[in-house]
């Protein structure tokens, strides 16, 4: 982090300087940018490839739940789902975490106990982030307090589509502060740029890297809460902004898309996007996740065809 | 100008879901008439295309059973009204397929419409056939009454590429059951455009789901499929038959087993509308049953 953030002081200095460099980033060739998309998405990947990218997928999961309606028992029975997908199949990775609202953390920590499944807290008011900043911090803390492994966090969309980047910036800080636990220990920290709010590429593009120097471990897409969601171009364009800043600074920071991942044929798209584009260092839950709730039953439904040769059907597999 | 005038060929495709797609292999096969002359192409499904016609089929089950009886039977009149407006193209379709004549394949045509007729007329009557008021020693109304299968995988008859269809398709939608149907193998022209009137006819899309390639082939994978709730194999020979019922038998499919039929044009009787029915039974307390007899 202190490696970050001095190399880029000079950049954060001031409202005007940070306008400066992010404006100051290359355009982003849409249409290029949508086509080499397009172009990844048809490898044809089969058999062991395909087995092995189920698996892969699957631990890759945030299993997530945000509803109004969310109660301890659903949260339970996520959790449960996180640990075991596939009751019938013990083979089965884990899920990489269940993500829920920070008043469920305790109950989701509860459940997936000490099975190496994370809890990952959405906070900083979720999922629109209208709210004062001691608000969001203390929604923060409140996630972290409750035992939250990972926060994430939503950017103020308001005060980036107006230029203040500065804020954003800052507040972003902040929430990393926030982070901290007693122990000295961090949780780790996504930030949600909602793609589908920012209206162009190169807006995502200067959301990743303002994310980025800001100190985030993972840049994520969505909420899941708006009509556009993570697509294959936001997604390889933000895999192509964490590897640049690998390429510029040494630190290697995680992507996550969200929300609209519903089929394992997505899922196996995403991750030919991760290896092509970010490299085969991302292919691990530590660097890659999806945030998902339906896509975990898509998986297992492939998975069971591919053990038993039988397509498998939506019987087979929990209702969430 | 006629002498000049291009002929438009027709390119039949597979009807999934609503819509009109080609296979997803991209294969065609070649379709001949009775006599052997080429008619078209016609799609050569893949197991893929199966698998999506049971999603398709899947999706519309919900809404289909939904329906009221009544208005599941309005929507089969219609799909008549709408096949009688075509009678020409099938009664082409029929004598090129079957090699028949000109009046012969009318007839045929004529006898397929008037049974999509009593099938539409059987939806709010099943009821009264398969279900009814148990008598039970205790205060309840004990009722039965049949509820759809779900999805049906159907392997159409090989000879009768029309009227055989009709005779096999009609009952099991008719009861709210949403089908997939392999076409006859030699013959899937009729079939291919009986799509065509079912997407013009009120009836939702992937209630109906029509495919057209090597029965073996795509059977195959609809009957060890565990998405799918009942398999019709009027289309298959003894030694298919025999192999898709072992294969089905892993989720417990409902299967009608093949029963040969001379004559299509014979009064079909009720089996078929019944063959893919689940009976759902509900007892309601009347009371307690006082000195005086009923207290209802």
């Amino acid at each position: 982090m202190p490696t970050t953030a001095s190399a880029f002081a000079d950049a954060t200095a001031s409202d005007s300087a940070l306008r400066r460099f992010l404006h100051g980033l290359p355009g982003v060739d849409a249409v290029g940018l949508e086509a080499r998309a397009a172009a990844l998405g048809t490898r044809s990947i089969k058999t062991t490839a395909k087995a092995y990218a189920i698996d892969l997928a699957i631990s890759m999961i945030d299993l997530t739940t945000l509803e109004g309606a969310d109660t301890p028992g659903k949260v339970r029975a996520l959790g449960a789902k996180a640990v075991h997908p596939d009751p019938t199949d013990r083979t089965t990775p884990r899920t990489a975490a269940v993500c829920v609202y920070p008043d469920m953390v305790a109950t989701a920590k509860e459940t997936v106990g000490d099975s190496g499944v994370l809890v990952a807290s959405v906070a900083t008011a979720f999922p629109a982030g209208r709210a004062a900043l001691d608000v969001k911090l203390a929604d923060v803390g409140d996630a972290v307090a409750a035992g939250a492994d990972e926060i994430d966090m939503v950017i103020d969309r308001g005060a980036f589509l107006a230029g203040k980047y500065l804020k954003v910036y800052e507040e972003i800080r902040a929430v990393k502060v926030a982070c901290e636990r007693a122990d000295g220990t961090r949780a780790r920290l996504k930030v949600i740029f909602e793609t589908g709010e920012l209206s162009t590429y190169d807006n995502i593009r200067r959301a990743s890297w303002l994310g980025m120097i800001a100190g985030a471990d993972f840049i994520k897409t969505s909420t899941g809460k708006v009509g556009v969601n993570a697509t294959p171009p936001n997604t390889l364009l933000m895999l192509e902004a964490v590897r640049d800043f690998r390429l510029q600074t040494g630190v290697q920071i995680g992507v996550k898309p969200a929300g609209g991942i519903r089929t394992s044929k997505d899922a196996v798209k995403f991750l030919v996007l991760v290896n092509e584009t970010a490299g085969p260092d991302w292919l691990d839950n530590h660097w890659f996740r999806f945030g998902a709730s339906s896509l975990l039953n898509d998986l297992l439904m492939q998975r069971q065809k591919l053990a038993t040769g039988r397509y498998s059907g939506p019987d087979y597999v929990t209702v969430d | 100008m006629s002498d000049a005038r291009l002929s438009v060929f027709k390119t039949y495709k597979l009807y999934v879901g609503g819509k009109f797609p080609r296979s997803e292999s991209g294969r065609v096969y070649e379709v001949t008439s009775g006599k052997g002359e080429w008619l078209a192409n016609a799609p050569l499904s893949s197991r893929k295309d199966a698998r999506d016609a049971v999603v398709a089929a899947r999706k519309a089950f919900g809404g289909w059973a939904g329906k009221t009886a009544y208005n599941r039977g309005q929507v089969l009149y219609r799909v008549a009204e709408m096949l009688e407006g075509r009678r020409e193209q099938f009664v082409r379709e029929v004598a090129d397929a079957e090699g028949l004549s000109k009046s012969k394949a009318g007839a045929v045509v004529d006898a397929a419409i008037d049974r999509w007729v009593w099938y539409a007329g059987w939806t709010d009557k099943v009821a009264q056939i398969a279900g009814g008021a148990n008598p039970v020693a205790g205060p309840y109304f004990n009722l039965s009454s049949p509820e759809p299968t779900g999805v049906v995988t159907v392997l159409a008859p090989q000879e009768s590429s029309f009227l055989g269809l009709v005779s096999v398709l009609a009952p099991v939608i008719a009861t709210g059951n949403t089908a997939v149907v392999i076409a006859s193998e030699r013959s899937p022209l009729p079939a291919l455009s009986l799509g065509e009137v079912l997407a013009t006819s009120d009836l939702p899309g992937g209630v109906v789901n029509v495919l057209s390639g090597r029965t073996a082939e795509i059977a195959a994978p609809l009957a060890a499929h565990q998405d799918v709730n009942g398999l019709d194999l009027c289309g298959a020979d003894e030694v298919l038959a025999k192999e898709l019922q072992v294969a089905a038998a892993d989720n417990l499919k409902r299967v009608l087993r093949p029963q040969p039929v001379d004559d299509w044009t014979a009064d079909p009787g009720t089996h078929r509308l019944t063959a893919f029915l689940e009976t759902k039974t509900v007892w309601h307390p009347t009371g307690s049953l006082g000195a005086s007899g009923s207290s209802y």
